[in-house]
């Protein structure tokens, strides 16, 4: 596995990789959202209960459950940065945190929009709500301290430890929060809980759950893309990638100089 | 130090102990630095009565949480200023050069920091139970929990100080990082004490409590020597 690993920790090797994952994920992405939502939308059944509206679900439930992948994969990222010296995963921790905390952002949001006309209020103290809330407050913990640090690779290792001792904490915070409610509401509100969904409906939200999956997964390696080349601004690496790009652009211009010539 | 070469090395318990006693003796020479947090907790919990209601009923409701939210914010300003000096002086350099881990010298640190400025928190808080009008029998269920609870809360700062020790704008910045990771602590210790009030048994939230120091004893000051090593290179 090593072997197979190793080369990536060059950031070329890393950057040309971004560029070959990138379409595959965005039109993967593009295929499951656009038929997962259609069907999700137009033609799954209404709810018998929550009517029409339930079928937020498609944008909510996918965007919650990657807001949490995504800051695990983010700890992951920082663990091997700090652990094996791997530029690459330090710099995956800050291209992963902007795309989460978008994520959970959408997830609150939507949530909100839906906890509106379900439960009459736009939030409630629920134990998912808050650990939810408490995430996002994580995630811009983590942007803001790599923002505050002038040279960026002191910042991407400062952020790598915060994502590590954060994830520590969110089951921490995820039980003690789920306990507190229980302790306080005594029954649960959230009809969230382990619905037993029809298959007509589960399908379409089982191909948006992955539809987001690859969304996170295209904006990530294109951050990650700029982020390295951003680092290695004046490695010769980027240096030659960027002479032969213009190279091919003056000579496509020749080129065509020459046909309009003819 | 005269002869380095035939000196013995430091062995772990004296450097344990030296950093201790350096830092009990620093804060006996800076008096106010003592006092500030504990003016700070006076002052946030004789704000509430003042800002909510004085009625009685009201205050022995809210007065834990008050109090503990009082004492997360005393710490908050000790855990801003902790290792800001020992940085500008040089002297994590010195510590980071030292044959004895960063670790252990960090938690001798942070105890000494725990001694110097949250004991006198928890050991006032009968005062302020008295000022919330909070039941005698609660009164040793509230000093358990921030007797537990504040070393956690020393830490988890800590960690956030340690990453942010270099930038010159720490307190914004420092709480967005620190607050979040104090929350299950704020949670399980108003259970217990709201679990004191109604007369049961807390031994559940106590034992949480004591794990959740027993596992911040042990992680944090790895992370505080990790962020500081990055930090200071």
């Amino acid at each position: 596995m090593w072997k197979w690993l190793h080369p990536y920790a060059k950031a070329e090797t890393t950057y040309k990789l971004c560029y070959r994952l990138l379409p595959y994920f965005s039109w993967l992405a593009v295929i499951t959202l656009v038929s997962g939502s259609i069907w999700g939308l137009f033609y799954a059944p209404s709810d018998y209960q929550q009517g029409d509206s339930f079928r937020i679900i498609y944008f909510h439930v996918p965007t919650a459950i990657w807001s949490m992948g995504a800051y695990t994969s983010m700890a992951i990222c920082g663990l091997i940065g700090i652990v094996w010296q791997i530029r690459n995963a330090e710099l995956a921790v800050y291209a992963i945190a902007p795309v989460g905390a978008a994520f959970t952002f959408l997830a609150l949001i939507s949530g909100a929009i839906w906890g509106k006309p379900m439960w009459g209020a736009w939030w409630v103290w629920d134990a998912r709500l808050t650990s939810e809330l408490i995430l996002l407050f994580l995630y811009l913990g983590v942007i803001a301290l790599y923002n505050s640090f002038e040279d960026k690779r002191t910042a991407a290792r400062a952020s790598s430890i915060l994502a590590i001792v954060g994830v520590i904490n969110v089951p921490i915070i995820h039980y003690s929060v789920e306990w507190w409610n229980t302790l306080h509401q005594g029954a649960s509100i959230t009809k969230l809980d382990k619905p037993s969904i029809s298959p007509d409906m589960l399908w379409p939200l089982l191909l948006n759950i992955s539809g987001f999956l690859f969304v996170l997964a295209a904006l990530v390696c294109l951050r990650l893309a700029n982020q390295i080349l951003i680092n290695d601004a004046r490695r010769p690496w980027v240096k030659a990638m960027v002479s032969e790009k213009t190279n091919k652009a003056e000579q496509s211009k020749n080129k065509a100089t020459l046909a309009d010539k003819e | 130090m005269n002869n380095l070469s035939t000196s013995k090395p430091l062995s772990y318990w004296s450097a344990f102990k030296s950093i201790f006693i350096r830092e009990i003796k620093l804060a006996w020479q800076k008096p106010t630095q003592l006092v500030q947090p504990v003016v700070f907790f006076l002052i946030v919990v004789t704000l509430f009565p003042l800002g909510i209601s004085p009625a009685p009923k009201t205050l022995q409701m809210i007065g834990p949480g008050v109090i503990w939210i009082a004492a997360i914010l005393a710490i908050m300003l000790v855990v801003e200023r902790l290792f800001r000096q020992d940085y500008q002086e040089g002297t994590i350099e010195a510590w980071l050069l030292s044959t004895v881990p960063m670790s252990l010298l960090v938690g001798a640190k942070l105890l000494a920091a725990w001694f110097i400025s949250c004991s006198v928190l928890v050991l006032i808080t009968p005062v302020l139970a008295l000022l919330m009008n909070i039941e005698t029998h609660v009164i040793p269920a509230l000093m358990l929990s921030l007797l537990v609870g504040t070393p956690i809360l020393l830490f988890v700062g800590a960690i956030g100080n340690a990453l942010t020790v270099g930038l010159n704008q720490g307190g914004v910045l420092l709480s967005l990082l620190v607050l979040p990771l104090y929350i299950p602590v704020l949670i399980f210790a108003t259970s217990l004490i709201e679990a004191a009030t109604l007369n049961m048994s807390y031994t559940g939230q106590m034992s949480i409590l004591i794990s959740m120091l027993l596992v911040s004893c042990f992680f944090a000051p790895v992370a505080i020597a990790a962020a500081l090593k990055n930090t200071v290179n």
